[in-house]
């Protein structure tokens, strides 16, 4: 017999064995543990994926700093979680935030279960958000922020800001006990990031006129809106935390509404400024995204059409012009995107949410069912939001005034005027000379 | 000796190449250039925010040629480039004292 033979038995006799000695875990469903582990890993694409989006809309001189920002959070938040993030956010503990029994992940084992999955799934799923929230947050700062002050904001920020918030809604915190509604993080990740935009953009200042720079690489920041949209089917889908129908659901309404904004942000543009553009397609698709985040396992597809209407024309105004008329330097738009987008979100999550897709515990949102219960949710969407704005914008302003204070936030003007990818990494962004441009030193 | 400065719009490059080589003309260099002349230059909008572009991009072509030859090559650079609208470019004509051909030393017209 050839040795190709021996390898096929040897492999069906292991399989034999690992088969009988393989049990399912008393109340772990594989299909839905299955279904999570490849949402996390869409999830985590999705941070490469805006690392794509905000380099390509960055000045040619700044884009390989920001491509690293974005990707130094996939670094330092993914420790901080296991350290100390996951327990602060979802072990026991009170109205405000977890406690510390879980800190390294102590006590949890391949046993645990968290629902119908693995504790460990669920610990990787919620860690792939803490990430992305972080690094949306660096597109306002585009071109003058130290890298060591990213360093040291990425972990602070997600200790005294992500991890309350997250508990606040999903750990056991006060909004979700209350009832508001956020499926899979409208205000967790998209006003939360949104609002601390805004503050450190306003700690950190504007940037000079002549450093502002058409966006380096436009097919680009396709491809990374391309990798968001693929990526959030793991985020919405993912967030029932089970492979059912809600889930498939929410796979349909996410792609509806984002569809409509994209277009609808483009329409907008055509109409107000003569031309549609690839950038603009792309926006619009992240503001849809973002915008049915909340809603995505309380709506139905009718409604997330309308959804993605208001998602596309409110983020479009927002970022054109009321970032004008307020004069902050949010230079990627992560207010006018994630904060407008997340709030119209939350906001019409209260509009459109119905008891088809909820089930009979659920509620009938005011444009659903006219009544008193759609009104008591709107106020309830309303307390989230808000809340999130007011506490994400102050503890980001402590936050930045505490880097500020020890390693500095902001870098010099002559680095600035450089490009921060040559003065703080020595390294270019685009090698296009076919001529030698320098010597080689050995 | 003449140096023929041709700016064209960048599209025009591989017809006046052709043009000039059909005219045997030995040698030319291509630059990629930015300008303006009449041509008000565009604006681009990226979220709203404008940018006044009034330097774009052409091509300039540097040929040396004889002196009988320069209206023959500026003929037919003006004609394979010419479209009739504003941005078509210019053609600047200048003396050249000296050419020297680096790998055998030749000077003058030998080194065209």
């Amino acid at each position: 017999m050839s040795r190709i033979s021996y390898v096929f038995i040897l492999m069906f006799v292991l399989m034999a064995i690992s088969s009988q000695t393989a049990w399912a875990q008393d109340g772990l469903d594989t299909g839905d543990n299955a279904w999570i582990l490849t949402s996390s890993a869409l999830v985590l694409l999705m941070t490469p994926g805006l690392a794509f989006f905000y380099g390509g809309m960055s000045s040619v001189k700044n884009i390989n700093n920001m491509i690293m920002m974005v990707f130094l959070c996939m670094c330092l938040a993914s420790v901080q979680w296991v350290f100390w993030g996951y327990s602060l956010s979802f072990s026991e503990g009170n109205w405000m935030i977890g406690g510390l029994s879980t800190v390294g992940l102590h006590g949890i084992t391949p046993e645990s279960l968290s629902g119908t999955i693995s504790e460990y799934t669920f610990v990787a799923f919620q860690a792939t958000f803490a990430i992305i929230t972080v690094a949306l947050i660096l597109g306002a700062v585009e071109g003058r922020m130290k890298f060591g002050a990213c360093a040291l904001f990425i972990p602070l920020w997600a200790t005294a800001v992500y991890d309350p918030v997250c508990h606040w809604v999903w750990g056991g915190g006060w909004a979700g006990n209350l009832g508001i509604l956020d499926f899979a993080g409208g205000t967790v990740v998209h006003i939360n990031s949104g609002a601390a935009a805004l503050a450190l953009c306003l700690v950190l200042g504007r940037r000079k006129a002549a450093n502002i720079r058409p966006p380096a690489n436009v097919p680009m920041i396709a491809l990374g809106a391309g990798l968001l949209w693929f990526g959030w089917f793991g985020f919405n889908a993912g967030s029932e935390l089970a492979a059912d129908g809600r889930a498939a659901f929410a796979w349909v309404v996410t792609n509806t509404c984002t569809a409509t904004a994209a277009f609808t942000w483009v329409v907008c543009e055509w109409i107000h400024r003569g031309k549609p553009t690839l950038l603009g397609l792309a926006s619009g698709a992240v503001a849809g995204l973002v915008a049915i985040t909340p809603a995505s396992g309380f709506v139905g597809p009718l409604g997330s059409i309308q959804i993605g209407i208001m998602a596309g024309v409110g983020c479009y105004f927002a970022s054109v012009k009321m970032k004008a008329a307020l004069g902050y330097d949010d230079a990627l738009d992560v207010v006018g995107v994630h904060g407008i987008g997340g709030t119209i979100g939350a906001f019409a999550t209260g509009l459109y949410c119905t008891k088809m897709v909820m089930g009979p515990d659920g509620v009938d949102g005011f444009f659903i069912g006219w009544g008193a219960e759609g009104i008591n949710q709107l106020g309830l969407q309303c307390l989230g939001f808000l809340s999130t704005w007011a506490y994400a914008f102050v503890a980001t302003l402590a936050v930045a005034y505490v880097v500020k204070a020890t390693v500095g936030l902001r870098t010099t003007e002559e680095q600035e005027n450089t490009g921060l990818d040559l003065a703080l990494h020595g390294e270019a962004g685009y090698c296009l000379e076919t001529a030698p441009v320098g010597n080689l030193k050995s | 000796m003449k140096k023929v400065e041709a700016i064209v719009r960048d599209e025009k490059l591989s017809v006046a190449k052709e043009a000039l080589k059909a005219l045997g003309v030995a040698g030319m260099t291509v630059t990629e250039v930015k300008g303006h002349g009449t041509q008000k230059g565009i604006t681009e909008v990226y979220r709203g925010r404008q940018y006044a572009v009034d330097l774009l991009p052409k091509i300039k072509i540097e040929a040396v040629v004889d002196d009988k030859d320069v209206k023959k090559v500026t003929d037919a650079i003006c004609e394979v480039s010419r479209t009739g609208s504003i941005g078509d470019g210019k053609i600047f004509v200048s003396s050249v004292d000296e050419i020297i051909r680096i790998r055998t030393g030749e000077t003058g017209e030998k080194a065209i």
